[in-house]
C-alpha cells in the first residue's frame, strides 16, 4: 500500500472511533470527571492533602490491598476451574449443549442479596460441604467463581470453534502429541481470548460490591466498599474522589499491563466462520471426561440456584404454585406495581441497553483491530474503565453532571445508558480478539476486486466474527437484566426491573414475600437462559467456509 | 406526555385554596433563596471542555423526550416527590390528591434515607424533586445544615404531636422503633428467657445468640447503635463504647444488612437461621403475621420493649423548586386522615397525626415499645460518623 492510501485508511479507520468516544465522553468521562472534581475541589487545602490522609489511613490501605489480592485469586481460581469446560464446549458436540451454554450465563445476572442467600444455607454448618465456610474469604472466593464461570467458558470456546483445524493436524501429523500441539499450537492462538476473559472477571470482581459486603462479613473491605460508603453514607466527597482515583488507576495499570502481553502475543491466524472442528466424542475416554466436566458444570452452578427454584415452590411449608400466582396481583404491599410487570421493564430496559453496547462497542472494536498504534492502546484501556469504575461514583457522576443541557438525571433513557456503559467493555473484549485475527490479506483480496469497504465488512468480517457479536450481545443483555443500580441512580419506582423488585420484596418480613421473591427471582433465571438462548441462536451474516 | 398533561389541565381544581397557599409560601421563598443564594456553588465553573461535553450530551441525548409541562405557578403542576427507597402507600391514595388538586405527583426514589439526602446535597440549586420525603431522624442534621429545605409550616401540624418537631423546615410525618425481636419458641427450647434490657445482652445466656447489622452499611444498625449511645451515653462508669467491648466478647453476630440478618442469621419467623435475638423494627412481629399466608393465630416472635431506639421520618420542600405552593399542598396531604391511616398497613410506622385511626391488626399485634431512646438529629449529625468509626475500631479490632 502506498503512503497515501495508508494514510486515508488511517484516517478512515479513526472515524470508527468516533461513536465510541463521543458516547464515552458524554457519558463516563464528564460524568466521572465532574464527580472527581467536586471532591477534590471540596477538601480543606490542597488536593494533595486529601491523598496524604488517605494514604494514612490504615483501612484503606488494608482495602486496597484486598481488592487487588481476591480479584487476582478469583480471576485465576476462575480461569482454573472454567477451563476445562471451555474446552469440552469448544471442542466437543453434546446432547443439550445449547441449552447448557445458554444456562451458565444466568449466574451472572442473579442479584447478590438472592445468591447470598443461597450460598450462607450451602456454605453454613448444615450445608453439603459440612463446614462453615460463612463470613471466610472461602464464600468471597467460590462464589465469584460462580458468576464468572461463564465469562471464560463462552469467551473462550468461542475462540477455540473458530480455530482452523488444519493447524493442529499439521502439528500431529509432524509428530506432535495431543498435549503438545495444545499447549504449543492451539494455546497461543487463542490466548488473545484468555487474557481478554480473563481481564473481565478481574474487573468484575475487582469492583465487586454485593458479594463482598454480604459473604465476607465484616473483616473484608473494599474499595468499591468504602466509596459507597463514602459516598452515600458519609458524604465525604473528597475521600471518595482519592480512593476513586486509586481504583482508577489500579485497573488502568492492570489493563495496560495485559494489553502489553497481547501485542506481543497477536498474530494473524486463519480462523473458520464454521466451528468444523467441533464433534462428537469418539472414545471412551473422551466420552468420560465430557460428562465429568458437564456434570462437574451443571453441579457447580445448578446447586445454588436449585435451592431457589425449591424455595419458590414452598408456600406454607407446601409445595406450590402459589409464590408464582401471587406475583400478578399488587398483594402483598412490597411494590406499586404488581411484582410480574418488572418483568416486562427489565426487558423494555434490556433491548435498547443490548443495541446501544453492541453497535456502540463493534465500532471500537473494528477500529481497535485495524489499528495498534499508542493512541489504540489508550483507546482499548478508556474503553474499558467503565467496568472498573465503581457503580457509585458513575451514579453520582451523573446526578451532578447530567442537569443539562437535558436533565438526564430522572429520565429513564439513563438505565439503558448506563447499563450500556458497563456492556461496551464486554462486548469490545470479546469480539476485538477476534476481528483482529482475521486476515487483513482477506480483506486486501477482496479490496483489490472491487469490493468496497461496506461489502468487504459484510463479506469478510461479519461471518468471521458473528459468533462472536451473539457470545457479547448475550452477556450485553445479561448485564442489563441483572444490573442493580439502585444504591447510585434515581430510579422510578412504579417501573422496577426484576432485580429492584425482588430487593424491595426482601426488604419486609414475612414468609409471603420472601417465596415471591424466590420466585421472581426464578422467573429471571428462566428469562435470562431463555434470552441468551435465542441470541445465540441468532447469527448474523452468512455462514460460508474460507 | 402532552395528552397527560392536558388531561390534568382539564380537571376541576380548588383555585382559592392555592391562591391562598401560594401568597403564604412565595414570601418565604423569595428570602430562603436571598439567603441561599451566597452559600457554596455546587459546580465548578464549566470549562470549555465541560461545555463541548455538555453539548455531546445533548447530541446523544436528542431522543430523550423531556417531559416538561406547565410552568405557570398557579395552574396544574407536576410535583416530583423524592423518597427513600422504603416508601410505599396504597393505589389510589396519591391519585386521590391528585384528582383533588390536579396536580400530578412523579414519584422518585433515590436509595436509602442516607443516599437519599447526599443525592440531593449534590443536586442543591437544581433539585432532582419538589419534596422530599422520608429524612429521617439519622441524617436529618445534615439535610438541616446543608439547607436542603424551605421553610413550610403546614396546617396539618396542629394534630402532630409536639415532641415529633424539631425544625420548622421540615414537618413530621411518621415515626417507628428499631428493636430487639426475638424467636418466641427458640428461646423457650433453650430455656432462656428474653432479654429485658440493653445490659442483659453482655450476661452469658445470650453468648453467641444476638445478630445485630453494620452501623457503616444498614439503617437500622445504625438505629441500634445510637440506641446504645443514648442508653449508656459516652461518659461514666459504663459507656456504651464498653457495652460493645462486652458484646464483642460475648459472641455478638455483625451483618452488612438487615436482609442477612433477619433472613439469614434470625431463627425466628421468615428467617432461615439458628440466631434466637435480631435487631429489627417494633413492627416486624405484625408483619409476620400479616406478610403470612395463612395468618398464624399468634407472631412466632417479639419484641423486647426496652431499650428501642425511636426514628421520625420527616418530609420537606426541597428549596430551588419551582412548583413550591404545589408541594406544599402535597405536604398538607401526607399529614391528612386518608394519607395517615394509610401509612401504618404499608410502611409499618405509626402515623404522625394522632387523630388517624390505627388499623385493627396493627394495634393487635403491635407492641408499643416503652420509653423509646432517641437523639437530637444535629447531635446524631455531629457525631455520627465518629461513633461508626469507633464502634468499627471496638467490634473489628
Amino acid at each position: 500500500m502506498d503512503p497515501d492510501r495508508a494514510a486515508v485508511t488511517s484516517r478512515r479507520n479513526l472515524l470508527l472511533a468516533v461513536p465510541p468516544a463521543l458516547f464515552l465522553g458524554a457519558f463516563f468521562v464528564y460524568p466521572v470527571a465532574s464527580i472527581l472534581a467536586l471532591g477534590l475541589g471540596s477538601a480543606e487545602g490542597p488536593g494533595a492533602s486529601a491523598f496524604g490522609d488517605a494514604i494514612a489511613n490504615g483501612p484503606l490501605l488494608r482495602a486496597a490491598w484486598f481488592t487487588t489480592w481476591q480479584a487476582t485469586v478469583s480471576t485465576l481460581l476462575t480461569l482454573i476451574v472454567a477451563f476445562p469446560a471451555a474446552v469440552v464446549f469448544g471442542r466437543y458436540d453434546f446432547p443439550g449443549k445449547a441449552a447448557l451454554r445458554a444456562a451458565i450465563t444466568v449466574p451472572f445476572v442473579m442479584p447478590t442479596v438472592v445468591v447470598a442467600s443461597a450460598f450462607l444455607t450451602l456454605l453454613g454448618p448444615g450445608g453439603p460441604l459440612g463446614v462453615d465456610l460463612r463470613r471466610s474469604v472461602w464464600a468471597i472466593l467460590i462464589a465469584h467463581v460462580f458468576y464468572n464461570y461463564a465469562v471464560i467458558v463462552r469467551s473462550v470456546s468461542s475462540a477455540l470453534e473458530n480455530l482452523d483445524p488444519s493447524l493442529e493436524d499439521a502439528a500431529r501429523t509432524l509428530g506432535a502429541t495431543r498435549l503438545a500441539a495444545f499447549r504449543r499450537i492451539t494455546l497461543p492462538v487463542i490466548m488473545p481470548s484468555v487474557v481478554a476473559a480473563a481481564s473481565l472477571v478481574f474487573l468484575f470482581t475487582f469492583t465487586s460490591f454485593g458479594v463482598v459486603l454480604i459473604l465476607g462479613g465484616l473483616e473484608f473491605s473494599t474499595l468499591e466498599v468504602a466509596i459507597w460508603r463514602a459516598t452515600t453514607q458519609r458524604l465525604d466527597l473528597a475521600l471518595a474522589a482519592v480512593i476513586a482515583i486509586v481504583q482508577l488507576v489500579g485497573v488502568s495499570t492492570i489493563l495496560v499491563l495485559l494489553s502489553r502481553t497481547q501485542r506481543v502475543r497477536r498474530t494473524e491466524v486463519p480462523l473458520v466462520a464454521s466451528p468444523s472442528r467441533v464433534r462428537r466424542p469418539a472414545t471412551t475416554g473422551e466420552r468420560w471426561t465430557v460428562a465429568g466436566v458437564v456434570g462437574a458444570t451443571i453441579l457447580f452452578l445448578g446447586v445454588p440456584l436449585a435451592v431457589l427454584v425449591v424455595r419458590s415452590l414452598s408456600f406454607g411449608g407446601r409445595f406450590s404454585l402459589q409464590n408464582y400466582g401471587e406475583l400478578a396481583t399488587r398483594d402483598p404491599r412490597g411494590l406499586f406495581v404488581p411484582p410480574a410487570e418488572s418483568i416486562g421493564n427489565s426487558l423494555s430496559f434490556a433491548i435498547p441497553a443490548t443495541i446501544l453496547a453492541v453497535g456502540i462497542g463493534l465500532f471500537a472494536a473494528a477500529y481497535l483491530s485495524r489499528e495498534s498504534r499508542r493512541l489504540a492502546e489508550a483507546f482499548d484501556t478508556l474503553l474499558m474503565l467503565p467496568l472498573g469504575t465503581s457503580a457509585v461514583t458513575i451514579g453520582f457522576g451523573f446526578l451532578v453532571a447530567l442537569d443539562q443541557p437535558v436533565d438526564l438525571r430522572a429520565n429513564p433513557a439513563i438505565i439503558p445508558i448506563a447499563h450500556a456503559l458497563v456492556a461496551i467493555p464486554i462486548v469490545v473484549r470479546v469480539t476485538t480478539p477476534v476481528m483482529r485475527s482475521i486476515r487483513t490479506r482477506l480483506r486486501e483480496a477482496a479490496s483489490v476486486l472491487g469490493a468496497p469497504p461496506r461489502s468487504v465488512w459484510r463479506l469478510i468480517d461479519l461471518p468471521i466474527i458473528g459468533r462472536a457479536i451473539a457470545v457479547a450481545a448475550g452477556f450485553a443483555f445479561a448485564v442489563s437484566l441483572g444490573e442493580f443500580g439502585a444504591s447510585s441512580f434515581i430510579v422510578r419506582p412504579d417501573r422496577p426491573t426484576l432485580p429492584t423488585a425482588i430487593f424491595r420484596l426482601l426488604g419486609f418480613p414475612g414468609d409471603a414475600t420472601y417465596g415471591q421473591a424466590m420466585a421472581l427471582a426464578t422467573i429471571l433465571m428462566v428469562l435470562t437462559g431463555v434470552a441468551v438462548m435465542a441470541i445465540d441462536r441468532f447469527r448474523l451474516g452468512v455462514q460460508a467456509d474460507f | 406526555m402532552n395528552a397527560m398533561c392536558d388531561d390534568v389541565a382539564d380537571e376541576k381544581r380548588s383555585p382559592a385554596r392555592r391562591d391562598a397557599l401560594s401568597d403564604v409560601t412565595a414570601g418565604t421563598r423569595d428570602t430562603v433563596r436571598s439567603r441561599q443564594h451566597p452559600t457554596v456553588a455546587p459546580y465548578p465553573r464549566p470549562s470549555t471542555s465541560q461545555r463541548a461535553a455538555r453539548l455531546l450530551a445533548l447530541a446523544v441525548s436528542v431522543f430523550v423526550v423531556a417531559a416538561a409541562c406547565s410552568t405557570d405557578p398557579n395552574g396544574p403542576q407536576t410535583i416530583r416527590l423524592v423518597t427513600h427507597d422504603s416508601f410505599l402507600i396504597s393505589d389510589g391514595v396519591l391519585e386521590a390528591f391528585e384528582t383533588a388538586s390536579g396536580h400530578r405527583v412523579e414519584r422518585l426514589t433515590g436509595g436509602d434515607a442516607g443516599t437519599m439526602v447526599n443525592q440531593a446535597v449534590l443536586t442543591k440549586g437544581n433539585p432532582i424533586g419538589d419534596v422530599m420525603f422520608g429524612v429521617d431522624t439519622t441524617f436529618l442534621g445534615r439535610a438541616l445544615d446543608e439547607g436542603l429545605f424551605e421553610p413550610y409550616e403546614s396546617s396539618g401540624l396542629d394534630a402532630v404531636p409536639d415532641a415529633l418537631e424539631v425544625s420548622d423546615l421540615v414537618t413530621p410525618i411518621d415515626f417507628g422503633d428499631v428493636c430487639l425481636n426475638y424467636d418466641i419458641a427458640g428461646l423457650a427450647e433453650s430455656g432462656i428467657a428474653p432479654p429485658s434490657q440493653l445490659a442483659d445482652l453482655t450476661e452469658p445466656p445470650y453468648s453467641g445468640r444476638l445478630v445485630v447489622e453494620n452501623p457503616a452499611t444498614s439503617s437500622p444498625g445504625l438505629a441500634f447503635l445510637l440506641a446504645t449511645v443514648a442508653a449508656f451515653g459516652e461518659e461514666g462508669a459504663y459507656t456504651w463504647q464498653e457495652f460493645w467491648t462486652d458484646l464483642v466478647g460475648n459472641d455478638v453476630i455483625v451483618t452488612s444488612g438487615w436482609e442477612e440478618a433477619y433472613y439469614g442469621e434470625f431463627s425466628g419467623g421468615a428467617g432461615s437461621g439458628s440466631i434466637p435475638i435480631v435487631v429489627s423494627y417494633a413492627s416486624s412481629p405484625p408483619a409476620e403475621i400479616i406478610f403470612a399466608d395463612p395468618r398464624p393465630a399468634e407472631a412466632p416472635t417479639a419484641v423486647v420493649t426496652s431499650g428501642c431506639f425511636r426514628q421520625v421520618e420527616f418530609a420537606g420542600i426541597l428549596a430551588g423548586t419551582e412548583v413550591a405552593p404545589a408541594a406544599g399542598e402535597l405536604i398538607d396531604f401526607m399529614l391528612s386522615l386518608e394519607f395517615q391511616e394509610d401509612i401504618p398497613l404499608n410502611m409499618f410506622v405509626f402515623p404522625a397525626n394522632q387523630d388517624a385511626a390505627l388499623p385493627p391488626e396493627f394495634i393487635e399485634f403491635t407492641q408499643v415499645p416503652e420509653q423509646p431512646l432517641t437523639l437530637d438529629p444535629r447531635v446524631i449529625n455531629e457525631n455520627r460518623d465518629r461513633w461508626i468509626d469507633e464502634w468499627t475500631q471496638i467490634v473489628l479490632p
